[in-house]
């Protein structure tokens, strides 16, 4: 089917009305009619053709010269046809994000040149990641505010990337284009000889839709019954995932009952074979109990069957979520009463941090665990869209309140800064594991001692960027100055509390949490604690950062130490990267493993171009702005 | 005409959405019914609920709101197709929403039924007690319309809010409805004008002769071709000319406008479709009133 879905996201004046008027006008799917009306709103307004008229539909858009509501547009070329969710950038909207992107198999991503990645690019990226849409295109617009400049656009894709890194998108492509001008959008531009990539449409006109469709795991939600005679009950829907053929042994959920099907009906005549999305009509060879809200599936692949659900969450609503009422939540063809009976974190969407919550407000998006009456028959999102989604419904009001992404069926994952329940640990590198009340001498009576406070410095970097030389240049003039310091790196940990471990990416993760634990006893010790390690994963660092109080968090100081990949190399004081470019070490950060430069640092020292002295300044000074020493 | 590549499996996938769609709408609703008004996009509907649930009847009846200024041949053609296929037809009628006094004619010489419609048609919901309103609107027709749910939410005045709109993702259609509201459903969504043309002519869908090209007595009124009908005087500068027309849409007489054409087969109806550079409602003279006309009908309760 040549058909794509994709969604266009960007901030209110990045040109997204822009962009998608000059798709349709350079493919000439604007009719005369459409035309006549822009020229007539035009000349009311102002000089130039406002292709963005095109598409703001409603009167209080057109009023208010923003976009309010997921718009749906259809354009086609001689390759292929394309659905348009256009949805609105403005930050009270991000549900609509979140529903425009539900059905989207490609994001537009609109970056006004002038302002680069802003907060909001990087909500859209998550949002995104969050939904698995698997293509982006970053459209860097306004080329022309910028005199199309090559280094602007460099720029952009750079920072674009630094915090992409974070996300779970598998292509990203970036354009340089002027929407309101015509550049890369349909025809190359004359402007950009420095860019030789596609077009934007080319790009839309040649990216590979594979189905998002699951083809393997066949799941049949029954929508309605079909009985027109005695003779003949079958069961109406349209196939989730997976294929069916007549003669195959399945079994219906919930009564788990065997039998095969008989015909695959349509009103062209019985079928031999189903597929993904076809709507059809199951009978089986024998009589059992099926109705709207069962699901038939094969015998042998059946889907988790759960009243407890592990999910993602985003909260659609005004009203803010209660945990002490009951929700409908809306599964396939299935309702069924439920509570969210935990919230495991709320994700801020834009620096990526997981944070405590109480509730979830309108936009928040986090992971809870959900509680159902009735069991529900569910995959989880990321193998399976149809039957890892969900919606929360308000049974006073009817409104749609959320939309649910299924990680699988709930074990008691520990809420972020709470005691877990059992010892029964699902994912402990997320549960920190800690509760202080019980200390028999409280941090502040320490501190107040200690007349400082407690800290933690996380120095990350490349090897060789100089961690442990700044690390310890900090420690001896804070220890100079009477601060209870303690250090910790690589070279300590990995002889005796890390020895066990190596240097894949799980082993690392491990390592970086085990240091992180222990920086949080010294830090209830009240201690300022020196971590220097090249802790390459933004999420492993954010995790140890999250095991301080939230109160407190503001004292881990993350510390990039810069220098750049072929400085470090021409160090290379113990001769690791010549190892690692000769293939004796593997997993070498920055050779053969990927560093994820920090996206939100406290403090970056450029030890290429600054001395030792200087960087240490830059990091006493921070300790001292927020008052830890 | 041998369809472009891919086309034919676009219109599976558009059939099976429109189907799942319209089997929700059977499944959440105690009592659906499906707005017809004799145009292809009805036709297409019709054909649809026959498959979303044979080997059974369609399950809902079908409501016609008769303006009393239909086309002859539109209500025959009707007529003969719930016949056909055993459909249970419900006529509301504007004439009598007029006699009894809901509803005011409007005056003057634009004047049109067509908001009329909206009373006689909320009035037949309300009667009948239906909590769904199956519609062949398209979101490509009209830009309001752009941004319209497939499950539409309508309060207890039939009014459409489009600040108000319920989020609708994936394929979870939400139709839980408060006491007296009801719900407009639209399962042709995601087709274009070409899209129906395609499938029309895929399934062998009969259409009333309107749509092909014949020989009909015009005037011109405001840049619309309209046709001579008892509904319509001419007006000073107006005359009557004898042109070979065919309708992209079909309503009431006095505001449906044609475009002239040679096309006699549905063949040459696409591909002059497919070429055109006219929107499907440009030929429409209660769209042209003003820019928001038809999001302040839809608000009111429009199909």
């Amino acid at each position: 089917m040549d058909v794509l879905r994709f969604t266009t996201a960007g901030s209110v004046d990045d040109g997204k009305s822009t962009l998608i008027g000059r798709l349709m006008y350079d493919t000439q799917e604007i009719f005369e009619e459409k035309m006549e009306e822009i020229e007539r709103n035009t000349q009311r307004e102002d000089e130039e053709l406002e292709l963005a008229l095109l598409t703001d539909g409603l009167r209080a858009e057109r009023e208010q010269g923003i976009t309010i509501d997921v718009a749906y547009r259809y354009f086609s070329t001689p390759e292929r046809k394309f659905i348009i969710a256009d949805t609105p950038g403005h930050e009270q909207y991000t549900r609509n994000m979140v529903t425009g992107a539900s059905t989207a198999e490609l994001a537009v991503e609109l970056i006004d040149a002038r302002n680069g990645v802003l907060e909001q690019t990087r909500r859209h990226g998550f949002i995104t990641s969050l939904l698995q849409i698997p293509h982006v295109i970053v459209a860097v617009n306004k080329m022309d505010l910028v005199g199309y400049s090559e280094a602007r656009f460099r720029e952009i894709v750079a920072a674009y990337k630094d915090f992409a890194d974070n996300l779970d998108v598998q292509d990203i492509t970036f354009v340089p284009i002027s929407a309101l001008k015509g550049d890369n959008v349909v025809h190359h531009s004359e402007n950009m000889p420095w860019y030789e990539g596609s077009t934007l449409l080319h790009r839309l006109e040649t990216v590979r839709t594979e189905s998002t469709r699951n083809q393997v795991d066949f799941r049949f939600p029954v929508q309605t019954t079909i009985r027109p005679h005695q003779d003949f009950r079958g069961f109406a829907g349209q196939i989730a995932s997976g294929t069916v053929r007549p003669g195959e042994e399945i079994t219906v959920l919930p009564s788990g009952h065997t039998s095969a099907v008989d015909t695959i009906t349509t009103l062209d005549g019985d079928l031999d074979e189903a597929g993904p999305g076809d709507s059809v009509v199951l009978s089986l060879e024998d009589e059992l109990d099926v109705s709207r809200g069962s699901m038939i599936v094969r015998s042998r692949n059946k889907p988790d069957v759960t009243r407890q659900l592990d999910a993602d969450l985003c909260w659609m609503n005004e009203e803010a979520m209660r945990q002490d009422r009951p929700y409908v939540l809306q599964h396939t063809t299935r309702r069924t009463q439920a509570y969210v009976s935990k919230i495991v974190y709320r994700t801020n969407v834009e620096t990526f941090h997981r944070e405590e919550a109480d509730t979830f407000e309108l936009n928040d998006i986090g992971r809870v665990e959900i509680e159902t009456a009735d069991p529900l028959f569910a995959d989880p999102y990321k193998i399976n869209q149809a039957t890892g989604s969900f919606i929360l419904i308000d049974p006073d009001t009817n409104d749609t309140v959320a939309a649910g992404m299924i990680r699988g069926v709930a074990t008691d994952v520990t809420p972020f800064g709470e005691q877990p329940a059992s010892e029964a640990e699902d994912e402990p590198e997320s549960s920190p594991n800690v509760v202080w009340e019980g200390l028999q001498i409280p941090r502040e009576d320490r501190e107040a001692k200690n007349d400082h406070k407690a800290g933690v410095v996380w120095l990350t970097g490349l090897s060789g960027a100089g961690k442990s030389t700044i690390a310890k240049a900090v420690e001896e003039r804070l220890f100079d100055a009477d601060v209870q310091t303690m250090m910790l790196d690589g070279d300590n940990v990995r002889h005796g509390l890390s020895g066990d471990l190596g240097f894949a990416p799980a082993d690392r993760k491990e390592n970086i949490r085990r240091v992180g634990e222990v920086a949080r006893l010294f830090f209830e010790q009240g201690n300022v604690t020196l971590c220097s390690f090249v802790s390459p994963y933004q999420e492993d660092r954010d995790r140890a950062r999250e095991l301080l109080p939230e109160d407190v968090r503001d004292r881990f100081l993350e510390v990039h130490v810069d220098c750049p990949l072929e400085v470090c190399k021409e160090r290379d004081a113990k001769g690791l990267y010549a190892k690692a470019e000769a293939g004796e070490i593997a997993n070498f950060t920055g050779v053969s493993a990927p560093y994820e430069a920090p996206t939100d640092p406290d403090v970056v020292v450029d030890t290429d171009t600054d001395d030792v002295e200087a960087c240490v300044d830059q990091i006493v000074e921070v300790l001292q702005a927020r008052e830890i020493v | 005409m041998p369809m472009p590549d891919g086309t034919s499996e676009h219109l599976d996938w558009l059939e099976s959405e429109a189907i799942h769609v319209m089997r929700e709408t059977v499944a959440q609703f105690d009592n659906p019914v499906l707005m017809f008004s004799g145009g292809k996009d009805s036709l297409t509907m019709v054909h649809l609920a026959r498959k979303a649930f044979h080997p059974a009847t369609v399950p809902f009846p079908i409501l016609h709101v008769d303006t009393g200024h239909n086309f002859p041949e539109t209500i025959d053609f009707r007529d003969t197709l719930m016949e056909k296929h055993d459909l249970n037809l419900i006529v509301g009628s504007v004439e009598e929403t007029i006699a009894s006094g809901r509803a005011k004619e409007e005056q003057g010489p634009d004047a049109s039924r067509n908001k009329l419609q909206i009373v006689t048609l909320l009035d037949t919901i309300e009667e009948h007690g239906f909590d769904a309103a199956l519609g062949g609107a398209r979101r490509d027709e009209e830009k309001a319309r752009a941004k319209e749910r497939f499950f539409s939410h309508r309060d207890r005045f039939g009014n459409w809010d489009p600040k108000n709109q319920r989020p609708e993702l994936w394929t979870l259609y939400n139709g839980r409805s408060g006491q007296g509201e009801h719900f407009r459903v639209f399962p042709l969504s995601n087709w274009t004008e070409l899209n129906v043309w395609q499938y029309i002519q895929r399934e062998g869908i009969e259409i009333p002769s309107l749509y092909l090209a014949h020989e009909r007595t015009m005037f011109e009124r405001d840049g619309v071709l309209l046709p001579k009908s008892p509904y319509n005087d001419l007006r000073e500068d107006e005359h009557y000319v004898e042109k070979s027309v065919r309708f992209r849409t079909i309503g009431d007489m006095t505001c449906t406008g044609a475009v002239e054409s040679t096309a006699t087969t549905l063949d040459e109806v696409i591909a002059e479709v497919a070429t055109t550079q006219q929107a499907e409602r440009g030929a429409r003279a209660d769209d042209q009133r003003a820019e928001a006309a038809m999001e302040e009908r839809k608000r009111e309760g429009y199909f």
